[in-house]
């Protein structure tokens, strides 16, 4: 095991947590928000890989495709909020995960009926392909560097909305006390929207950068959305920092445990023993690391303040 | 036989309630077909539901005369709803044959019940050993292969390049295994390492970067559906296309080529089949696909579209007297149709003995930026048994 | 109470009936029905009674499968055993997974029984003994040494039946025991039933123990139904279906999650045969069956029928 694939895999684990935070970002702040838990938040996710791959396609140009894919999603979100959701935020958890749930079934099959079930072609812009050498023996894929580098810049500009603007003072307000900021007479019912909508873009924008890397084909939303509830759980619902340090958090240990467990186990017991055990407990370790803080910290790590 | 005006009312009724199809006498053969039509391997199951339907198709609709209707059932790629649908097909629908299939975990469920209750079973795709082993029947056949065949093809292949040093990746489950296991049967040079990764893993940057610490002489891959086109399209991402060679199994067909496109080209696999086989009865299957469809058919197709044909045979043979069971068993096992694969026997395990060739991703007809198709290489093997007939006892 | 006793009384005619039509499949899909019904059943105890919202029920469905499963791979077929080791350890699962979960309230227990159930999920695809992902065939039947035999179709939809209707009657019994209050009274409002000198831990816990075990009968079932079983039994998935059926028939209510369970199954079982579109794209229709339900009969179907009133 040498440094330089230390600081690989940590850049790894960097890029899937940014990815894992940008779905996550969207889905806390609407559970944080409306109370909506919303299962069908990975349908943004692939609607925003879609609609990249067939805006990019249509206009010819890579800078356009994102353009459109995230107004696109972001329409997307609106219409499912006002049409669907918009009645649910009142009722309990459990019609929402039904109807959720429901959602999903109907936008993979709409995405199958348009584009069918074989997963389409995406391929990385010629101007982020190729790799860079971060310094001697690391050369790093430009794309994910990309990815780390946007999704940090999202996470800043969320921070700055959050903490710094008028938007901001109302969700967090929203997020704590939902009664009063309709008292303050601001319309709620837009403030969701807005909020759903905004959630959605993120979800779109993390489904359009994953496409090129991962498959773009329906029901690839449901692959990420399980791991997402994870990080927003470890972080504490409702709240944006708890998001991020859930999303890296889990992006670390989910890739650590893939790169290391097996030989680490290997020096520990013997090295047979690694060989079934190790994969096993790496594909149960965000899981273990979701019931362990749960069970220390019932809230999460950062639990938004009152309810 | 003077039907009970009443009974015959409740019985429609009872048939239109829970959606059943009133069962008439023996005048047509019925097929049910067991495939996995929703959800992301759905593509699949669409790419054998074609070719059966081209099938028929070809066949003017008859066996022997006999019009033939085929019951497709989706079976969400759960095995309980595999199971529950053959047992409806052949309760309900009162089938004469069940096809399709193409997950082990399935097959392995499906298969037993068919057979027990006295049906023909003919796989289209699944190959577990259990069923080429200890567990064959009489009454089951497949028009595939045995799943360790295709690495063990793969395995002989880089033996016979002298290749040391191979690394190796599979998703960590029984196929997977299995898998690994064809492939070291016939390989027995020095193995860099053996990973195994999640079920169903998106992301492979982790395993990549582990991958070029080891700096192997060539890797060897399992990953079939989704998986294998996220880690094509990371592979070469990562600048490991034309470094390091790369050879796979069930992970580069027609179905993930439209979406990998270049990142898949130079790829080494082995298969009984490919589209460019040079057989009459591929050439048509092929070409007739193509302009009904407008996409190239990949082995699962042309396997299920074979499965058809071997039924054909049988029910010809019998003259269309589908009480005959023997008669059509007898028929089968002299695979006396044109399979797309050209001429092949059947092993006593009711497995095909067939040559595995070495299939090369190369551009297509529409250049570079397009959709690469596979070429045949080499023959690895010629007439190859499975390794597990000799424990089949068939009864 | 009319309804449920007819119910109940068309069931139990259904396989003469199915014999009468020569239509013996029915038997089979019904059975089936009916055990999905019974794990139903035991989540509406905690969840619907108890507003306990476990996402990994599916976990027992596998506890109880692997356990008759393991047993007979190792020769072990006498039925009341393997029923007693289903029971005992989907139990003892229970227990485990309980004490720490139900120290957690709202989507953080709903997303920590679906952690527990992806461990043991992703344990099942590795455990190659028994057949990893594949999963194994049950070798044989469970034997109830001579006094029923699983391997008549009939016998073993009346012993399903039997079951059913039993734990219909149990739950019915719990729910309204001094037990059953301390429960649903913990559901409404935690601080009141404090503050009555009640600790709602330690009745809720034994709530979750009991669903779970009867979820596991619900799996000793499924796995001589399928006579196969595999780590899909466990999939979260799975826990959502068993759910929806809960929600779907009504929560909260004695015969809702059995409606449930025979709306949800049926229908996919009518309309994914179906030619054409709808036959293609069948989970299309069934999501927006879910959505409007949820939009439209907000008690559940259970809360359409004529004369429907909360349980208890």
């Amino acid at each position: 095991m040498n440094a330089t694939l230390v600081v690989e895999q940590v850049l790894n684990g960097l890029q899937f947590g940014v990815m894992l935070f940008l779905m996550a970002a969207g889905l806390t702040l609407v559970f944080g928000i409306m109370n909506l838990v919303n299962l069908a938040h990975g349908s943004m996710y692939m609607v925003g890989a879609y609609l990249a791959v067939a805006a990019t396609q249509w206009t010819g140009s890579y800078i356009a495709g994102i353009a459109l894919a995230l107004l696109g999603t972001l329409a997307v979100g609106v219409i499912t909020e006002v049409v669907a959701l918009r009645s649910l935020y009142e009722r309990d958890h459990l019609d929402q995960v039904l109807a959720t749930f429901g959602l999903i079934l109907i936008f993979n099959e709409l995405i199958a009926i348009v584009w069918g079930r074989a997963a389409l072609f995406s391929d990385i812009p010629q101007a982020l392909s190729g790799h860079i050498e971060l310094f001697t023996n690391l050369r790093y894929p430009v794309y994910r560097l990309a990815i780390i580098v946007v999704g940090l810049l999202v996470a800043l500009l969320l921070w700055y909305v959050v903490s710094r603007t008028r938007l901001g003072m109302l969700i967090r307000a929203g997020a704590s006390n939902r009664t009063m900021v309709s008292a303050l007479g601001v319309n709620i019912r837009l403030l969701y929207t807005a909020v759903f909508g905004f959630g959605a873009a993120l979800a779109g924008l993390a489904g359009l950068m994953a496409g090129p890397i991962y498959a773009v084909q329906p029901g690839m939303g449901e692959l990420i959305l399980i791991q997402v509830f994870v990080v927003i759980v470890i972080g504490g619902i409702g709240s944006i920092r708890g998001a991020l340090a859930g999303a890296v958090i889990v992006g670390m240990v989910d890739t650590m445990g893939r790169a290391f467990l097996k030989p680490l186990l290997g020096v520990l017991i013997s090295p047979t023993a690694a060989e079934s055990a190790g994969p096993a407990l790496a594909s149960m370790l965000i899981y273990l690391l979701m019931a362990v803080v749960l069970a220390l910290r019932p809230e999460g790590l950062f639990p938004a303040r009152g309810h | 036989m003077v039907r009970n005006p009443v009974r015959t009312l409740f019985a429609a009724l009872l048939a239109t309630l829970l959606g059943a199809a009133p069962a008439f006498g023996a005048d047509k053969v019925k097929i049910g077909f067991i495939t996995t039509l929703s959800g992301p391997a759905g593509g699949i199951g669409k790419d054998m539901k074609q070719s059966v339907e081209l099938a028929v198709e070809h066949l003017g609709g008859k066996m022997a005369g006999l019009p033939i209707e085929v019951i497709f059932g989706d079976d969400q790629r759960k095995p309980d709803v595999g199971v529950q649908l053959a047992r409806q097909m052949i309760k309900r629908d009162k089938v004469d044959f069940v096809s399709g299939i193409i997950w082990s975990n399935i097959m392995l469920a499906v298969a037993p019940v068919v057979t027990g209750e006295g049906v023909i079973m003919v796989g289209t795709n699944a190959g577990p050993h259990q069923l080429a082993g200890e567990m064959c029947n009489k009454r089951f056949f497949t028009t595939s292969w045995q799943n360790d065949s295709t690495p063990e093809a793969m395995g002989k292949h880089l033996q016979d390049l002298g290749l040391n040093d191979v690394y190796l990746i599979a998703p960590n489950y029984a196929a997977g295994k299995d898998m690994l296991t064809g492939f070291k049967r016939y390989f027995k040079g020095r193995i860099a390492a053996e990973v195994y990764t999640k079920l169903g893993q998106q992301d492979y940057q982790a395993e990549l970067s582990q991958l070029r610490a080891k700096n192997p002489k060539a890797v060897f891959v399992f990953l079939p559906g989704g998986m294998g086109i996220q880690f094509l399209k990371q592979y070469s991402q990562a600048g490991l296309r034309g470094q390091i060679p790369l050879y796979s199994v069930y992970t580069v067909d027609e179905l993930s080529l439209p979406a990998v496109r270049h990142a898949a080209l130079g790829q080494f696999e082995t298969r009984y089949w490919s589209p460019d086989l040079d057989v009459p009865a591929n050439k048509k299957f092929v070409s007739a696909y193509k302009k009904k469809y407008g996409t190239l058919p990949s082995f699962y197709g042309a396997q299920s579209y074979d499965g058809i044909m071997l039924i054909n045979s049988a029910v010809v043979a019998v003259k269309g007297n589908l009480k005959d069971q023997k008669g059509m068993i007898a028929a089968m096992e002299k695979a006396n149709y044109p399979s797309t694969r050209g001429k092949y026997s059947y092993n006593v395990n009711h497995f095909p003995i067939q040559n595995y060739y070495l299939l090369k991703a190369v551009t297509g007809p529409d250049g570079p930026a397009g959709i690469p198709v596979m070429q045949i290489q080499e023959t690895v093997f010629k007439n190859h048994k499975d390794s597990y007939y000799k424990k089949c006892k068939m009864k | 109470m009319v309804l449920l006793v007819v119910g109940l009384a068309l069931l139990a005619l259904v396989p003469a009936g199915a014999a009468y039509f020569d239509q013996p499949f029915y038997v089979d899909l019904l059975r089936r029905v009916m055990i999905f019904a019974i794990a139903a059943l035991s989540l509406n105890l905690i969840l619907g009674y108890g507003g306990m919202v476990s996402f990994g029920h599916a976990a027992y469905l596998g506890i109880g499968g692997y356990s008759v499963a393991i047993l007979a791979y190792y020769g072990v077929h006498n039925g009341f055993l393997q029923l007693a080791v289903a029971i005992g350890a989907s139990a003892l699962v229970a227990l485990l997974i309980g004490a720490i979960s139900i120290r957690t309230s709202g989507i953080y227990f709903i997303m920590i029984t679906l952690a527990f159930t992806q461990m043991l999920y992703f344990l099942g695809i590795s455990l190659e003994e028994f057949g990893g992902d594949d999963g194994m065939a049950l070798a044989a039947r469970s034997d109830f040494a001579g006094l029923i035999d699983l391997g008549d179709s009939t016998a073993f939809y009346y012993v399903v039946f039997v079951v059913m209707v039993v734990f219909l009657y149990l739950i019915h019994r719990i729910v309204n025991s001094r037990f059953g209050m301390v429960i649903r009274a913990s559901k409404s409002n935690e601080a009141r039933t404090r503050a009555i000198g009640y600790s709602p831990y330690p009745y809720r816990l034994v709530a979750f123990v009991i669903a779970g075990a009867m979820c596991g009968v619900a799996g000793f079932l499924l796995v001589n139904h399928t006579a196969y079983l595999t780590p899909d039994f466990m999939h979260w998935t799975r826990s959502g279906e068993i759910m929806f059926m809960v929600i779907l028939g009504g929560i909260g209510t004695a015969v809702g999650p059995v409606l449930g369970a025979f709306v949800l199954l049926l229908l996919e079982d009518i309309i994914s045969g179906m030619a054409g579109f709808v036959g293609q794209h069948w989970q299309l229709f069934i999501g927006i069956f879910l959505v409007l339900v949820v939009l439209f009969a907000k008690r559940g179907l259970a809360g359409l029928l004529p004369g429907a009133r909360r349980d208890g």
